[in-house]
């Protein structure tokens, strides 16, 4: 065994479990959480495009399933995790660029995001359902 | 058993590829073309509310609309399988590991290239 993957003795660090919840963590495994579920929305996304280019009734079958309490849900959930994703994403580039790393500056941002992704979500959902 | 070899010499020729930070900067790029592309998207999903089949084909057959949602879609599975290269990368280790990184952009091709052919199909007629 070479000596970099010998195991040592040496404490662990310390654990998920032991920090206080706090807006700036909880938003960082938001954003990956949502990350994961867009991925997922991503390929139903290009399966609603496949169901479209088939026949009537099978789109038919698709579209059943989004009228449904579970298709609503998870609509409702990716649409969420889009808004959120998207304007979270947009703090990260600003991050990147090395802009609002102030503790203050990222707790007002965090905010903002919650704020933007909650009503654009809820302005999307009462404007659909008023078209439907 | 002992590694007899110096640590210096284990890490020459292991350099860095540049692959780390072609990854990051494809997640970047990508990222920030998605943002204008989600916008339009969640605009439409919202004004296609209620739309049946047929008005969802006409939609998806505009000109326009079937080059943003072939970006929308295949720019998205980008962005979304170079991000959960890095959830397995974290959370994952050895073979498994490198089968779920290849299974997932399998999956993220496979999803892409039906999209294309589902979208070429309706705007070209088939």
């Amino acid at each position: 065994m070479s000596v970099a993957h010998r195991p040592s003795n040496r404490p662990l660090s310390p654990h998920l479990q032991v920090y206080r919840w706090q807006l700036t963590s909880v938003l960082s495994i938001l954003h990956r959480a949502t990350g994961i579920a867009l991925s997922i929305g991503a390929l139903y996304l290009a399966t609603w495009v496949i169901y479209a280019a088939s026949n009537p009734r099978a789109y038919a079958l698709f579209q059943g399933f989004n009228g449904s309490i579970a298709g609503r849900i998870l609509l409702g959930g990716w649409m969420f995790s889009a808004f959120y994703h998207l304007c979270n994403g947009i703090r990260h580039l600003f991050w990147d660029a090395g802009y609002g790393f102030e503790l203050k500056d990222a707790y007002r941002s965090g905010w903002i995001v919650v704020a933007v992704s909650l009503i654009a979500t809820a302005v999307s959902w009462i404007v659909g359902l008023r078209l439907m | 058993m002992s590694d007899l070899r110096s640590p210096l010499a284990r890490a020459r020729g292991l350099g860095s590829a540049k692959e780390g930070l072609h990854h990051w900067w494809m997640q970047r790029i990508t990222a920030v073309a998605l943002i204008p592309l989600v916008v339009w998207f969640a605009i439409s999903l919202v004004m296609l509310s209620g739309a049946d089949y047929a008005v969802v084909r006409a939609w998806i057959g505009a000109p326009l609309v079937m080059l943003l949602l072939t970006l929308t879609i295949v720019v998205g599975l980008h962005h979304g399988q170079l991000g959960l290269q890095v959830v397995w990368e974290d959370y994952t280790d050895g073979a498994l590991r490198l089968v779920l990184i290849v299974f997932t952009k399998f999956v993220a091709v496979l999803f892409g290239l039906g999209a294309i052919v589902a979208i070429l199909r309706i705007g070209f007629g088939g």
